[in-house]
């Protein structure tokens, strides 16, 4: 079943750029939206952007994934439409920065993993009391295989994609569903000027990917899509091969 | 702010630059930028030389401050963030009645690259240029302070048609114009010769009229061309077709001269001798060669120039004598627009001026660059002048001596951003900030 129009869309982490092409997106075709994250000007920005673009409504509430105290109150804006929730929170320090600080690996794991987590086991009853809805979790490439490069934030990553199923599994039998996104690397301001970077997607193409995935119920979801075949690749390298790898 | 290294052109592709661009997401990114380290804003450098271009230097990026803040659908005041591109505003105004007052001919462009330019549009003639629709904007200065600019702050003239050099503009009001709704009727007239033409655009008083030339046409055949005449309206017509994209540089032989000369001789037929009206999405109208994704790469790596000015309606025997060299050389290439522009311009260094305006694309190659110059003699001596958005060729002295406002400009800027931050590719090549 498509998601249909009119419902009311949470998205965590509004101030994103793939969460502002979503926003858009989901503008379009006249959803309500609840933009959380902390940036308070810069979501109010995008939330008449949105309305313009024909919102249902849009508004905008802080959310901070290190504040559990910030998620209730979003929660307490549902009314009896159905409810979804894209959640595009994280953040990656650089890996040097956390090898020399490691209190750095607290923050990382609450943005990318904890944070997130508690969030949505506070929304899943309202899913299944509604006996619908949808789940959009955005994680990364990076979990599926720890690397030199940024392994806390991979491990975050891929703690989140395992919340992620076991959440599929409880909401499936309620009606809802749950999306694992995995995106490569998007043309964002977080991947702007790092060096290594390759078949950068833009923003746009990865929220109609996202949108097209929930409307069809997709389990997890690649995209661009030939991520599925890198990252195919990657997890088939045996571990004593890998462990001097530096990709 | 991260910076990207990052090899950049203009759109013509004969100028290019490498320097560190920055692509703030956020006005507070930005905000943040301007105190740490000032740099000149860039658009989509859809600009043909080098207004959009720093070697070697830093440049700010702005697509991806592109968001509505705010609109009145009585009065129709848009308030948009300054990447946001004007083919994008058109396509969500439209069905609600409104147009961006002034479009350029691509859809491309963002509106803070056309209140940086002070463009001009099909409608010039009606409505005058794009920063004569700018109620406010908000500006970023070289100091790192924001602020709001209505059009009697002393920095408005400057800063329209002012090529970045007040600051970067984050976002802007603007009044949109009425219209029908998203499609456009046009009515096409094969035009025989160079007087017919002026007699045409002097007579016409369509809302939207521009003239095609065929710059490849001589002797009694001058100046021939089709004139479009149109008006919005509503209804149906089959959308736009996919855009499509020339994925590599063209080989040379793609605009030679025979080819180009077969090429304006159909375009000139596909018109029936006794004219029609055809009904199209304003898109097709507005922005006739965004259809083609990349066209610029059609020229091959060595890219292309395009010469455009305006000259006083009594010069227009001057304008005559440029097209006559351009259609001898057998140089240009299928494109030329030739418009009658009304006085409107709300800038001190604006384009604009009452009379004809005449722009030719030609391949980057030593004859075309030699007659270009000989075109630019003509301009400053018809008393018109050189169009900074579209110029990679002119000389200093003579651009400035075809900007009477120059000096006072430059004091303005110069005052304004003192330790020249913001200065581009282009003002150092036309030193446009000495006084
Ligand atoms: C196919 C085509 C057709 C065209 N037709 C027309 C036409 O009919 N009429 C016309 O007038 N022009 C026309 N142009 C020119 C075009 O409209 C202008 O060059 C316009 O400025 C391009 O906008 P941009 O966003 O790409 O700006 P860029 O080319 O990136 O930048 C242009 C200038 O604007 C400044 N700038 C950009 N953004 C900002 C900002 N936010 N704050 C401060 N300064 C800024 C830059 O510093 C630079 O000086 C055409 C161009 C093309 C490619």
């Amino acid at each position: 079943m498509a998601v249909k129009k009119g419902e009311v869309w949470i998205l965590l982490g509004a101030t994103s750029a793939m969460a502002r092409a979503m926003a858009r997106q989901l503008a379009e075709r006249g959803d309500a939206l609840i933009l959380t994250g902390r940036d308070m000007d810069d979501m109010a920005a995008t939330a008449a952007d949105c309305e313009i673009r024909g919102a249902h409504d849009a508004r905008v509430v802080a959310f901070d994934a290190r504040d559990p105290e910030t998620f209730q109150p979003i929660i307490d804006l549902l009314d009896e439409r159905i409810v979804n929730a894209a959640v595009f929170v994280g953040s990656m320090p650089d890996q040097g920065d956390i090898d020399s600080d490691p209190s750095l690996v607290d923050g990382t794991v609450m943005d990318s993993f904890t944070g997130p987590a508690r969030f949505l086991q506070q929304l899943a009853p309202e899913i299944e009391a509604r006996g619908a809805g949808v789940v959009v979790g955005v994680g990364s490439v990076a979990g599926d295989r720890g690397r030199l490069g940024n392994y806390v934030y991979g491990a975050a990553k891929a703690g989140f994609h395992t919340y992620l199923s076991g959440l599929r599994n409880r909401l499936t039998r309620a009606g809802g569903h749950v999306v694992t996104v995995k995106p490569g690397f998007i043309d964002t301001a977080m991947t702007w000027g790092i060096e290594g970077m390759f078949l950068v997607a833009p923003p746009e193409k990865v929220a109609a990917d996202i949108l097209k995935a929930a409307d069809r119920r997709r389990d997890v979801i690649y995209t661009p899509f030939f991520w599925r075949y890198i990252m195919a690749i990657i997890r088939a390298i045996p571990e004593r091969v890998f462990k001097k790898m530096s990709i | 702010m991260r910076w990207k290294t990052t090899e950049y052109a203009g759109w013509g592709r004969a100028l290019r630059a490498t320097g560190d661009l920055a692509r703030p997401e956020r006005v507070t990114a930005l905000a943040a930028l301007m105190g740490e380290s000032p740099a000149p804003a860039i658009g989509n450098c859809r600009s043909y030389g080098d207004a959009c271009l720093n070697s070697g230097g830093k440049a700010v990026q702005m697509l991806r401050l592109d968001r509505i803040k705010g609109f009145d659908p009585t009065s129709g005041i848009v308030t948009v963030e300054a990447g946001m591109q004007l083919g994008e505003l058109a396509r969500i105004f439209a069905p609600q009645g409104w147009l961006p007052a002034v479009m350029p001919g691509t859809g491309f462009a963002t509106v803070g690259g056309a209140i940086a330019h002070d463009v001009h549009g099909k409608n010039h003639h009606g409505v005058g240029s794009f920063g004569q629709h700018v109620r406010a904007l908000t500006l970023i200065g070289p100091d790192g302070q924001t602020t709001r600019i209505t059009p009697d702050h002393p920095l408005f003239r400057a800063t329209v048609g002012g090529l970045g050099q007040t600051g970067v503009i984050v976002s802007a009001e603007l009044q949109m114009l009425k219209c029908k709704g998203d499609v456009i009727v046009v009515t096409e007239r094969r035009i025989e010769g160079w007087d017919e033409f002026l007699g045409h655009l002097d007579a016409s008083d369509a809302s939207y009229t521009v003239g095609w030339i065929d710059a490849t046409a001589q002797g009694d055949a001058l100046g021939r061309g089709i004139l479009e005449e149109a008006e919005t309206g509503s209804g149906l017509v089959t959308a736009p077709g996919r855009a499509k994209s020339v994925p590599f540089d063209a080989p040379g032989f793609a605009l030679a001269p025979a080819v180009v000369r077969a090429f304006n001789a159909a375009y000139f037929r596909r018109v029936p001798q006794k004219g029609r009206t055809v009904v199209k999405p304003i898109q097709e109208f507005f922005f006739p060669l965004d259809r083609i994704r990349n066209w610029n790469r059609l020229y091959g790596r060595e890219g292309f120039h395009q010469f455009q000015c305006v000259v006083p309606v009594d010069q227009a025997p001057a304008l005559r004598a440029m097209l006559e060299r351009i259609a001898g050389s057998g140089l240009a290439s299928p494109l030329a627009v030739l418009k009658r522009m009304g006085p409107g311009r709300a800038g001190m260094m604006s384009f604009p001026m009452e009379g004809y305006t005449l722009a030719v694309d030609f391949p980057n190659r030593a004859r075309a660059v030699r007659m270009i110059a000989d075109l630019e003699s003509d301009t400053l001596a018809a008393g018109g002048r050189i169009y900074l958005a579209k110029d990679s060729l002119a000389k200093g002295a003579s651009l400035r001596a075809m900007y009477p406002e120059q000096r006072d400009w430059a004091e303005l800027v110069n005052a304004t951003d003192p330790d020249g931050a913001l200065a581009t590719d282009m003002i150092r090549r036309l030193d446009l900030r000495t006084v």
